[in-house]
């Protein structure tokens, strides 16, 4: 129990990064660490108690896998979200890169008085 | 021999000719790797996003390491959008072909016997056309992010400066 | 076992609180490499060796676009007060998440006993089934399919969304079409053409 209070824990913190900052790349590292936080959450929810790897190996009969396999449905899923994150972290860096060519700064508090 | 060697002497782009020796050789290792994973993902962990992201690190390891003309040389703007485009065109034909079977995405090749390399279907040529695209996709964004640094010192700055990475 | 998954996370934690206080930009995007190399290690004392296998890879990827951006500007400091609105407001705000986060977890299935109704009927005749031994993969590839597709849709058009971004200028008349795509132009053409949005 307490190993899901601290992913949300860390779920918190990269959310106060991305609130509190005024960096823009202190923001994204934030939704980082936040998307992290979340896939480790899905992962333990299917864990259990002296499980093996979901993955049938030579000579090893299917009763034993369902008998002491780990839950690999929550694994499948995070999976395709890890490979998300990175496309939506290319086109986050690609917008920062935008807004310091036309701005000149990474400061959030000034690119709100600017305003173009 | 003599263009390859006068590459490396040549320090002017890219980094100093130890790394350049060291990469020559480990290159080809990290691509049979990668190949494997992207082969071999219904017998071992893997399959075909790790897969393509290990093949798409080599290229990132050569560019890094050469200079951004040897990246480009080996695969060019238009050949990464040809392979992304048809990887994604290959995997929904791969589910259309189910209709013969029954329904979206129905597994319709035979199933042979476990553990070997041709069996479960269409699971393998779903990890293929997976594993291409990824790779385009995750090299063609290097280049552009890489490329377009350029030009925001030349213009921000104004005089030749080539910082790069 | 669940020792060493509490000194991981622990450590993990303290990691990101190094990465989200210090002033210094690149030391920041070294401490978040720091913080997923240590979360694939966890991945692989709860049984995935897929999931481990891919974050350490991407991770490398992720640090090597944060870095891009950060070397965009050559001082990597940042300065300026703190701005206490936005800090107070959050902090109360997680106070009260936390809290009720801290009764809502105990509803949760113990940890180590998932419920699994779903995914003995996976265990149990994937092989025969699909012919795969990696029921990870058999689950991705073959039972649901269609997420795969979705996950692979969504991976597309971020990077066309990247590329539209990141282009040179719109109608060039004489170009190719690939190269305005992929906006590159060649050196001498730069202080000419070269303009803001």
């Amino acid at each position: 129990m307490i190993l899901y209070f601290l992913s949300l824990v860390l779920l918190v913190m990269g959310l106060y990064c991305l609130i509190a900052k005024k960096n823009i790349v202190k923001k994204i590292i934030g939704i980082v660490i936040a998307e992290y936080s979340i896939n480790l959450f899905l992962v333990l929810v299917g864990y259990r108690h002296e499980g093996i790897a979901p993955i049938l190996l030579k000579g090893m009969q299917t009763e034993e896998l369902v008998q002491k396999g780990v839950d690999p449905l929550p694994q499948a899923l995070v999976l395709t979200s890890i490979v998300i994150g990175l496309g939506t972290l290319a086109l986050m860096v690609a917008l920062c890169l935008r807004m310091y060519e036309k701005f000149k700064t990474f400061d959030m508090t000034k690119i709100n008085t600017l305003k173009g | 021999m003599d263009r390859l060697e006068q590459e490396i002497k040549d320090t002017s782009k890219g980094m100093t000719p130890i790394v350049k020796t060291v990469v020559r050789f480990v290159i080809g290792i990290i691509v049979i790797f990668g190949v494997y994973i992207v082969l071999y993902g219904h017998v071992t962990p893997g399959g075909g996003f790790a897969g393509g992201v290990i093949l798409a690190s080599a290229y990132v390891l050569l560019t890094l390491a050469f200079g951004k003309e040897m990246g480009l040389s080996k695969m060019s703007n238009t050949g990464a959008s040809l392979l992304d485009n048809s990887g994604a065109l290959m995997f929904v034909i791969i589910g259309l072909l189910g209709y013969t079977g029954g329904y979206f995405f129905y597994n319709f090749l035979g199933k042979g016997d476990p553990f070997q390399l041709f069996s479960a279907g269409s699971i393998p040529l779903a990890n293929i056309a997976i594993g291409v695209k990824v790779t385009a996709s995750v090299f063609a964004i290097f280049m552009a992010l890489s490329i377009f640094g350029r030009f925001i010192y030349k213009a921000a700055e104004g005089d030749e400066s080539e910082s790069e990475e | 076992m669940e020792i060493i998954l509490l000194f991981l996370m622990a450590f993990m934690i303290i990691g990101s609180i190094i990465a989200i206080e210090t002033k210094n930009l690149l030391s920041s995007v070294i401490s978040v490499g720091v913080v997923g190399f240590s979360l694939s290690i966890v991945f692989l004392m709860l049984g995935a060796p897929d999931i481990a296998i891919t974050q350490v890879v991407v991770e490398i990827l992720i640090l090597v676009v944060l870095i891009r951006a950060t070397i965009t500007t050559d001082n990597t400091a940042i300065e300026g007060p703190r701005d206490s609105f936005p800090f107070v407001s959050s902090l109360i705000f997680f106070g009260l998440f936390l809290m009720f986060a801290f009764f809502a977890v105990q509803e949760l299935p113990k940890f180590g006993e998932p419920l699994m109704r779903v995914s003995s009927e996976y265990l149990r005749t994937g092989t025969e089934k699909t012919g795969a031994t990696n029921i990870v993969t058999a689950i991705l590839l073959d039972f649901r399919a269609y997420d795969t597709l979705g996950e692979a849709t969504v991976l597309f058009t971020s990077i066309v969304g990247a590329f539209v971004i990141l282009r040179r200028k719109g109608r060039k008349g004489k170009r190719e079409i690939d190269q305005e795509k992929f906006g590159i132009l060649e050196d001498e053409d730069i202080k000419q053409n070269f303009e803001g949005f």
